[in-house]
């Protein structure tokens, strides 16, 4: 923390400058979404932040207390729409503990198929925003290609490209679509040759390698304390992943690596929060594979859904998943009915939001796009 | 107090926390999960106790429950080194509803807080800055609370 205030405290010996807040949005091409940054600068250097958020806040959690459960679903997928198929997951999942229940295998495994799309198409829309943010139209264009092809995949499985509606209370709608294997194979391989041309366009280009790296230095520390997490705390040395470390589903019976850069330095900037995503989307390509392999040994004519009641007996539970952006948490009250006494919601972009404070002290006022475009900013689910 | 105890289990982490606080009541014991339930006067002891002893660095979710006859505020807790999570519930009376804040142990539950108190009208103690923030300021009720009816509900 000091030492990002050194050069604010030198610009300050040198000229003796009135400090100003700027204010950001709600209406502005970085935001990429309503949300106000209020900064206060110090000539060039930002001294403190004040992100103000709620213009989109519909009251998402009270709805849902009266609606029945699966009525909810729907509009799970109405919290993000990059993040659709796993906050519809998280919802069916902590349903799913309240009840009881355990889900046929088959379901679990093409939950994690869904999930593992959901989490490349979503980390592919933040990389198309990095791109316009640092002013770099063919990232961009490039990457929304990408990201259609895995749009198809979600058409071909359950009919919709975004808001999905796919996983239900005891498995999924539908059962995997014929060919459904061979088109996620052919495009998962296609794409991990594609997504090299967008590294080397980024990677090959000094002007988008020098606006993030060396900026914006988090620790470990502070990125637990402060409640940072996802892609974003991983970059930063915290090595903890709710797939591996906090399983759900059948997220314990394939292998995976989870990518966590600077394990040991414990403190990574704003180039590594962004390599830590590219690296992500790799790692969700290898567990499709595998997960499709297990999809293929179960057969055909395996079930995909349980039949479940419709009233969820009294008691609290909560289930917590990891989504593209971070740690996502559902905390469901029921008193014995067929509607939830309360649902609440843990938005990961909501306490990440929070953090920009922190990750604003002592860099430049031109730096703040590049700095928070790797917050991966989605308002439906930060206001709810 | 107790040493400090990276990557507690389960079993360690009730067995510690009814030792140091004989008040606390551990409600279940789940496969990565302990649900306990706190009286309020304690809370914020306990949360520094998780915070510095057990190695709890994670405050996930601050939120509140209305119960009609009182209310509650739940607090999830993460370990990063085992995947661990304490549910920690810590009842409000309706007519008093105060809680010391947790911000100054976890800064992640800062808004959390503040949400809370918009939302239900649950006042934490020392919060920094306990101001609207999803609602717009002029607002003078609680919407979440159950006696603020929808339209559909009436």
């Amino acid at each position: 923390m000091t030492d990002s205030l050194v050069p604010v405290l030198e610009a300050q010996e040198k000229m003796d400058t009135d400090k100003m807040w700027v204010i950001w949005g709600p209406q502005h091409p970085f935001s990429h979404g309503l949300w106000t940054l209020k900064l206060k600068i110090d000539g060039e250097f930002i001294v403190d932040a004040d992100p103000i958020v709620g213009y989109l806040h519909r009251g998402w959690e009270k709805e849902t207390e009266n609606r029945d459960y699966a009525r909810i679903i729907p509009m799970t997928d109405r919290l993000c729409y990059c993040a659709s198929m796993t906050y519809s997951h998280l919802y069916c999942m902590t349903v799913e503990k309240a009840l009881g229940i355990d889900i046929p295998e088959k379901a679990k495994y093409i939950r994690i198929v869904a999930d593992e799309v959901c989490r490349i198409q979503s980390h592919l829309m933040w990389l198309a925003a990095v791109g316009t943010d640092l002013g770099n139209l063919t990232v961009f264009l490039w990457a929304m290609r990408e990201r259609e092809y895995f749009l198809d995949l979600n058409v071909k499985l359950c009919g919709a490209r975004m808001t999905t509606n796919y996983p239900r209370i005891g498995g999924v709608r539908n059962d995997t679509t014929p060919l459904f294997d061979r088109d996620i194979l052919r495009t998962v391989e296609r794409f991990e040759k594609a997504m090299w041309d967008i590294i080397y366009l980024i990677d090959d280009s000094s002007v988008f390698v020098s606006r993030m790296k060396g900026i914006s230095y988090m620790t470990r520390e502070q990125c637990a304390n402060l409640g940072l997490t996802g892609p974003a705390m991983r970059g930063c040395g915290v090595d903890f992943d709710i797939r591996r470390d906090d399983p759900y589903d059948n997220y314990d019976k394939v292998n995976f690596e989870v990518p966590v850069l600077n394990k040991e330095k414990k403190v990574g900037d704003t180039y590594d929060r962004y390599m830590i995503r590219i690296e992500e989307m790799f790692q969700s390509c290898d567990i499709i594979k595998q997960a499709v392999q297990k999809i293929n040994a179960i057969g055909k004519n395996a079930p995909y859904r349980l039949k479940t009641p419709t009233k969820v007996p009294a008691g609290t539970t909560f289930g917590r998943l990891e989504d593209p952006r971070g740690e996502s948490i559902m905390y469901l009250v029921s008193d014995g009915t067929d509607k939830p006494w309360r649902l609440k919601v843990r938005s990961p972009i909501f306490t990440n939001v929070s953090c920009s404070k922190a990750m604003c002290d002592g860099i430049r006022i031109a730096d703040v796009p590049a700095v928070l475009a790797q917050i991966d900013m989605c308002l439906g689910e930060t206001d709810r | 107090m107790a040493d400090v105890i990276q990557a507690p289990t389960v079993d360690q982490v009730s067995e510690i926390l009814k030792r140091e606080f004989p008040d606390i009541s551990i409600l279940c014991v789940e496969e990565r999960r302990v649900k306990v339930k706190c009286p309020r006067e304690i809370s914020h002891d306990v949360c520094v106790f998780i915070h510095d002893n057990l190695t709890f660095e994670h405050c996930s979710v601050v939120t509140g429950v209305d119960y009609e006859d009182h209310m509650m505020v739940v607090y999830l807790i993460a370990n990063y080194y085992n995947g661990l999570m304490i549910d920690m519930d810590v009842d409000v009376p309706n007519d008093d509803p105060h809680v010391a804040s947790v911000s100054d142990i976890w800064g992640g539950a800062n808004w959390h807080e503040r949400e809370t108190w918009e939302l239900f009208g649950i006042v934490f103690d020392n919060h920094p800055r306990l101001e609207r923030l999803l609602t717009p300021d002029t607002y003078e009720f609680f919407p979440f609370r159950k006696s603020y009816k929808l339209r559909s509900q009436e």
